[in-house]
């Protein structure tokens, strides 16, 4: 068939001469295009109960498509399909995930709840706003609430993801030097330790990058940094605790120096987690951050997406927000709830409508079932699940920056495995999933070699992270006595260790067959 | 509650491991006069129950139009929602999982993926597809930085009968990259072909209009992408992906980039987000695509298997260079909607698409003889959605329908002053006979 792979095409079944049975049934295995059938429909779709007339009729016969290239599968076909992928999916509800910067938390099922309520699901974003003021109030609420956890004046929730968020600053950082007549600071100043999505999103805003080295204790290098400040920086942004994990305690003196250039100062709130009820951006001195309500605000991750990259900001920045603003005018039983778009100095609006809502009303449920206290809680416990990790695994594999009180996350190094027995990062990643454990973040940052990057999450108990490290102990021992088992990794999954190369070689991005029928 | 499993004693063992004695040894790092003191102004903690409780009084107070009569869609769409999606989508194994960068545990969510890109390429006619982008409007902007860095061109050319709230999202991510942007005039509801080949030159890197258009008329599409191609631009459409079972797709005119708002493929209103942005283009653009993709291939022991793939257009590789900032895409509502057209599949998509244009032309007919009212584009053709105008003032016609519990459709006037007594109505196949009876009855008594 065109475009299938040469080897395992696409209706490949399961060996069936092995004595066990293939275990799954072959049917169920394939794409929901190899299950389809002429004139099966799934959907129970009503009869047209007003007059027919033809389509060609009414739109024009030129306007019509002859054939659409869609599956027809029954509704227990589109069950049995997806149910089945699930079974192959892992999941926080199915375990563990260590992702450093990622916060891969419990999701509370309550969240879920709250968001499908019709009163929230089934509203029309540009209905009357008299007729969606419990929405707008919500969004009010939550827009203060994100503000008080990081000590800023006022929050949008209009970002669809962290990245997006940042665009949103790099956007605000301009305005704001426009308005000023210092459109000349072109430069925006971001540690080589940070996240890929900052250079990008400040290259979209036509900023020129410049990269600054972290020091021997993998906290940014003020003097590097006091040398990249000049007349013609923009911004600095930092990501508080760092892509190490480590609380850059020169933060206070970080601010005052980027301030004293004329420049602003961004955070990165991705390890927000580390910092909830114990200290505030805010009163570090940032001038604006992001959010990630899909990681510190238990948003599910859905699988990549979706998310909300919610933005703070100091007064000062406040015009520049987009359009439109929840705001409120009157208090209690009188008070109203606007979007509004009188907004001269807003840099524009950055998404269709106001951002994922349905997010907003997870994130809020949870705050509201959080509250003060039970923030701090996960502050200091995803503080002391990191530090305990790192405690027990210390003798076992390099820590970088020499095993320092980390916050929320810890980076390993697996150089030693590497230089004992040439097992890498990448190889202890695949061995850990033969233990049933999903991998760390790997060869993030990338100023650490062989990095695994490991965040447990204040909600993990102290069963599940001896689990993790005595598997993690484990394999430092393979990798001494039988390295071969951790390269060849892993064994134990539905599918062994997926050819990447060969994906790029032989690009296969669709089902072909359905288009040449 | 702070979801916490962690108890005292699990602490104290934990503690000694560390070897400290309490937690604030661990604030070491975070000079004292930084440290928060005291606790967040927040309200009161909530139990479970009395959230819920909380959460239903705030909804309680928002009218939700899927168990209310409306006829407002202008991008977000009431449709049908086979219950199988949403049994879908919230199985934990989708939801709660991570993106897959660790394929071999995540084969379900890559599968899915791939299907979805499949089947948006099969409804589009593209030759490509991505695993989504936020929305549509970002979709559109993402398209025309795309053209500006394939072209090496500066200027943007868009149609005003594209959505507003897209045109201004277009209008700020390139006010602050430097590029230009030119709005083409409409004529009679759709883009003006011939204002539009003045428009164009060898400045432009792309041409964006949306078919059918924020008015629900259908376009000259062919018209529009010659006068693109006539430059040397490329010519992006905007799609509605349910208008798809019946019209012909972008791809068989030649379009380059198709985006779109997948909202409509099973996934609720929300009061506008999460969204779903498709965005599929011609193979040749293949390198320069944002977002995410997934391709198939093989493990060691040769079975097929599914991937990311072609990751280093991406920002964690390229950092600066990469092709877009996106990381995060709409996952779970790309699965919604792979669910929903597989659920429909192609007699159902046709279906769907014929019962929305059949009833938004009953809808208009029945309208157009109360006294008054008239179709604001005289003869034009729609799919969908139509606008009238009324004898009087809109707000006045929309607050009345609303005393009988109606909504009506979206005011032109905020968005188009030309057209200050226009109204845009939205008849999607949930609606029945009765249903738009019953909105042409109370809209003769708002008339009088």
């Amino acid at each position: 068939m065109p475009g299938a792979p040469s080897r395992g095409g696409a209706s490949q079944l399961p060996d069936c001469r092995l004595r066990k049975g293939p275990g799954i049934s072959a049917l169920t295995h394939r794409t929901i295009f190899e299950k389809s059938r002429v004139g099966r429909i799934g959907a129970n779709l009503p009869e047209c109960d007003v007059p027919h007339h033809e389509a060609a009729e009414l739109v024009g016969e030129q306007n019509l498509r002859d054939r659409l290239p869609l599956p027809e599968v029954s509704e227990l076909d589109v069950v049995r399909h997806f149910t089945y992928l699930s079974h192959r999916n892992y999941s926080i509800d199915g375990g563990f995930y260590p992702l450093g910067s990622c916060t891969m938390k419990y999701n509370p099922k309550v969240n879920e709840k709250t968001a499908a309520l019709p009163g929230f699901a089934g509203l029309h974003p540009l209905q009357p706003e008299s007729t969606a003021q419990g929405a707008l109030a919500l969004m009010y609420e939550l827009q203060a609430m994100l503000a008080e956890i990081c000590g800023m004046y006022t929050t949008t929730l209009q970002p669809s993801a962290g990245a997006h968020g940042e665009l949103l600053a790099m956007m605000m950082v301009k305005a704001y030097h426009l308005e000023r007549n210092e459109a000349y600071r072109d430069v925006v100043v971001i540690p080589d330790a940070a996240h890929g999505t900052n250079p990008a999103s400040a290259a979209r805003c036509n900023f020129k990058v410049k990269g600054v080295p972290g020091n021997l204790r993998g906290r940014t290098d003020l003097e590097a940094l006091a040398r990249a400040l000049d007349g013609n920086v923009a911004a600095f942004m930092l990501t508080n605790p760092n892509t190490a994990g480590l609380f850059e305690s020169d933060i206070r003196q970080i601010c005052d120096m980027v301030h004293a250039a004329g420049a602003l100062v961004y955070c990165d709130g991705a390890n927000m987690n580390a910092m909830l009820g114990l200290t505030r951006p805010g009163d570090m001195g940032f001038d604006v951050m992001h959010f990630n309500l899909h990681k510190t605000f238990s948003t599910p991750h859905g699988g990549g997406g979706p998310g909300c990259g919610a933005v703070s900001v100091q007064r000062v920045l406040e015009p520049y927000l987009p359009t439109p603003h929840v705001t409120k005018t009157g208090e209690g039983k009188q008070a109203v709830y606007s979007l509004d778009t009188d907004r001269p100095l807003s840099v524009g609006r950055i998404h269709s409508y106001y951002g994922a809502f349905l997010l907003a009303v997870r994130a809020y449920t949870y705050i509201r079932s959080l509250g003060a206290r039970g923030l701090r809680e996960i502050g200091e416990n995803a503080v002391i699940n990191a530090n305990y990790v790192r405690a027990r695994l210390s003798d076992y594999y390099e820590v970088a920056f020499n095993n320092q009180i980390c916050m929320h996350e810890v980076v390993l190094s697996a150089s030693r495995q590497k230089q004992e027995s040439g097992v890498r990062a990448l190889d202890i990643s695949k061995r850990l999933m033969d233990f049933g454990l999903h991998p760390p973040t790997n060869y993030f940052p990338l100023i650490v070699p062989e990095a695994l990057m490991i965040e447990p999450t204040e909600t993990e108990s102290k069963q599940t992270l001896d689990e993790f490290i005595d598997a993690m102990i484990q394999i430092a021992k393979e990798s001494r006595e039988d390295p071969e088992i951790v390269k060849s990794a892993p064994h134990n999954t539905v599918v062994s260790r997926l050819d990447e190369t060969y994906a790029v070689k032989n690009l296969d991005l669709r089902y072909e067959p359905i288009f040449h029928t | 509650m702070s979801y916490v499993s962690n108890t005292d004693t699990d602490r104290a063992e934990m503690f000694a491991e560390i070897g400290i004695q309490s937690f604030e040894e661990l604030l070491a790092p975070i000079p004292e006069d930084m440290r928060f003191k005291g606790e967040l102004n927040l309200p009161p903690v909530l139990s479970e129950h009395a959230v819920v409780r909380h959460l239903q009084a705030l909804a309680s107070r928002n009218l939700d139009l899927e168990s209310n009569l409306s006829f407002l869609g202008a991008g977000i769409y009431d449709h049908f929602r086979p219950s199988v999606v949403g049994a879908m989508m919230s199985r934990g194994e989708f939801a709660t999982a991570y993106t897959p960068y660790q394929p071999e545990m995540s084969q379900g969510m890559l599968q899915t993926i791939y299907e979805y890109q499949t089947m948006i390429c099969a409804l589009t006619a593209m030759d490509l597809s991505n695993a989504s982008m936020y929305d549509a409007a970002t979709g559109m902007a993402e398209a025309a930085l795309m053209a500006t860095h394939i072209l090496n061109r500066t200027e943007i050319v868009v149609s005003s009968s594209v959505h507003p709230n897209y045109r201004e999202v277009l209008a700020t991510y390139l006010r602050w990259t430097g590029y230009s942007l030119v709005q083409v005039a409409t004529s009679a509801g759709v883009t003006d072909v011939e204002a539009l080949r003045h428009a164009v030159s060898e400045r432009t890197a792309a041409v964006l209009f949306q078919h059918p258009n924020f008015f629900g008329s259908l376009e000259d599409i062919q018209g529009q992408v010659d006068v693109a191609h006539s430059v040397g631009a490329l010519a992006v459409a905007s799609v509605d992906p349910i208008s798809l079972g019946l019209l012909k797709p972008p791809g068989e005119y030649g379009v380059d980039i198709a985006v779109g708002e997948g909202q409509a493929l099973g996934n609720p209103m929300g009061f506008g987000g999460p969204l779903l942005g498709f965005f599929a283009c011609k193979k040749q653009f293949l390198r320069a695509f944002p977002g995410r993709i997934v391709g198939a291939t093989v493990d060691q022991e040769g079975r097929r298997g599914y991937t990311m793939t072609l990751r280093t257009r991406e920002q964690d590789i390229r950092r600066e260079k990469a092709t877009s900032n996106i990381c995060t895409n709409q996952a779970l509502i790309a699965l919604c909607a792979t669910v929903y057209m597989a659920e429909l599949g192609k007699t159902g998509m046709t279906q769907v698409a014929d019962l929305c244009l059949q009833k938004s032309h009953y809808c208009l007919e029945r309208l157009t003889t109360l006294s008054g009212i008239r179709q604001l584009f005289r003869d034009a053709r729609f799919f969908k959605e139509f606008a009238v105008e009324l004898p009087i003032s809109v707000t006045l016609f929309n607050d009345r329908l609303l005393k009988h519990g109606i909504v009506g459709g979206l005011p032109l006037g905020e968005y188009y002053p030309e057209y200050p007594n226009g109204l845009l109505v939205c008849v999607t196949e949930t609606k029945t006979r009765e249903d738009i009876d019953c909105f042409v009855d109370a809209a003769s008594k708002a008339l009088r």
